[in-house]
């Protein structure tokens, strides 16, 4: 049976707050498109994170809305943003070069299917829903930590597997998955558990993958306030 | 000196069965007007090289929406549903490419080169059918150039040499597809005397003919 036990919203507070922990002073991050945007709230005003799109411009501000709008400027959803003091706008050959080339140090991205081995499929479902890979594919082979922030479920169909169906966006290159029910390491090549959700029993996480994962020694709950 | 025409003359040659690029990421840097001259031409089975298909009622998603397109190569359909509508009727064949090859295959062919070794999509159905090589000891796609009859690309400020310098993030793939075409049609917000050598993103030797922008430019 699927728990309903958290809104959409707080869902999403909960990925985005916890995977806004992931970085560090400095850190040059290029979040996706729906959710993993949103990461950008949770970041502490004390640090100095520089968001990057592959649109061309590296320090993504604030979003700008009514009459101060400048549609030359945006970000890769099409929303206008504000360039951050020390920003650069740049072609798509550059922008290209700083993800796939290793110049990023994380990405927050969505999936429809992440697996044990850390593939991500995430643009295509064959004959039903082909939006296509823009950067996507670039960003996760090229960038130094692959943080997939998605819901732990599609109402009720399981996500995390033991092999990704769908066509993959890039194969055995996930680092880490944040689900609103909790926290998978893969970066010792192996499906770590390291985080759970106090809403919810480690019965209810396994029946909710069917890939096979191994339980941390240190365990630890969520943050879900 | 370039020659500066009218959106209707420049892209009068363009017939069809003709290749374009079409410049822009979403609605941001594109050419919007020449575009609209092509979609009041009715230039039809175009092959279509872009970023995305924006919109339906927006610049390259008109050209989809009035069925002038018949391949496109592009690496992103999904803001536009009327492009998926016509791939799944097998109307449009869609070939999908990461963003990051298909800017290098554009890039390659402007440059001369035979092609590029993407690491991207290596283990994905992109590798199929393709070439693949080891490079110490890492596996990469070999891609090959991509060209076109014609580019069609935004520029903020063009001077009458064809230089041409942009504003905020209106540049993306306007600078490559400016070298992989036989002919480059530029419109322009502005048309200057001359743009400080300093300034210049994509060089004048690359452009063909300039378009002044006929509509009032927002935000300026």
């Amino acid at each position: 049976m699927e728990l309903t036990l958290l809104s959409k919203e707080k869902t999403r507070e909960i990925i985005a707050k916890r995977a806004a922990k992931e970085f560090k002073n400095g850190d040059v991050v290029t979040l996706g498109i729906g959710l993993p945007t949103a990461v950008a709230d949770y970041i502490p005003d004390n640090m100095n994170v520089i968001f990057q799109s592959e649109n061309g411009l590296l320090g993504i501000g604030k979003t700008i809305s009514g009459e101060n709008m400048d549609p030359r400027i945006i970000n890769a959803g099409g929303i206008c943003v504000e360039a951050k003091k020390g920003a650069s706008f740049y072609d798509a050959a550059t922008a290209l070069t700083m993800m796939r080339g290793g110049h990023i140090d994380a990405t927050v991205l969505g999936a429809l299917q992440v697996d044990e081995e850390g593939s991500i499929a995430s643009w295509m479902i064959p004959n039903k829903f082909v939006p296509g890979m823009g950067g996507a594919m670039d960003l996760v082979i090229g960038s130094k930590r692959v943080i997939v922030a998605m819901e732990h479920t599609n109402k009720g169909a399981v996500k995390i597997v033991k092999k990704c169906t769908l066509p993959l966006t890039a194969y055995k290159e996930v680092d880490l998955i944040i689900t609103e029910r909790c926290v998978f390491d893969l970066s010792q090549g192996i499906l770590l558990l390291t985080e759970i959700n106090p809403m919810f029993t480690l019965d209810d996480i396994k029946e909710s993958v069917t890939a096979d994962f191994t339980v941390a020694d240190n365990l630890k709950y969520m943050d879900i306030n | 000196m370039k020659r500066i025409v009218s959106a209707k003359e420049a892209i009068s040659e363009i017939k069809d069965g003709s290749s374009i690029m079409v410049g822009g990421f979403l609605s941001c840097g594109v050419p919007d007007e020449l575009i609209d001259a092509l979609v009041e031409q009715n230039t039809k089975n175009l092959t279509m090289i872009c970023n995305d298909t924006s919109y339906p009622n927006t610049d390259k998603g008109k050209l989809i929406v009035n069925h002038q397109v018949k391949k496109l190569v592009t690496t992103h359909i999904g803001t536009n549903p009327e492009t998926g509508k016509q791939m799944n009727s097998g109307e449009i064949d869609v070939e999908l490419n990461p963003m990051g090859t298909l800017v290098e295959r554009i890039r390659a062919k402007g440059a001369g080169l035979g092609g590029v070794l993407a690491p991207t999509g290596v283990g994905t159905i992109i590798e199929q059918g393709k070439k693949t090589m080891e490079v110490d000891g890492k596996k990469y796609i070999f891609e090959k150039p991509l060209g076109a009859d014609y580019a069609l690309i935004y520029g903020t400020k063009v001077d009458k040499y064809g230089n041409v310098s942009y504003y905020g993030t209106t540049r993306n793939v306007n600078t490559v597809m400016a070298t992989a075409a036989d002919k480059v049609i530029v419109q322009a917000d502005e048309i200057v005397d001359e743009i400080n050598p300093n300034e210049v993103v994509i060089p004048g030797i690359f452009v063909d003919c300039i378009v002044k922008k006929e509509k009032e430019v927002q935000n300026v």
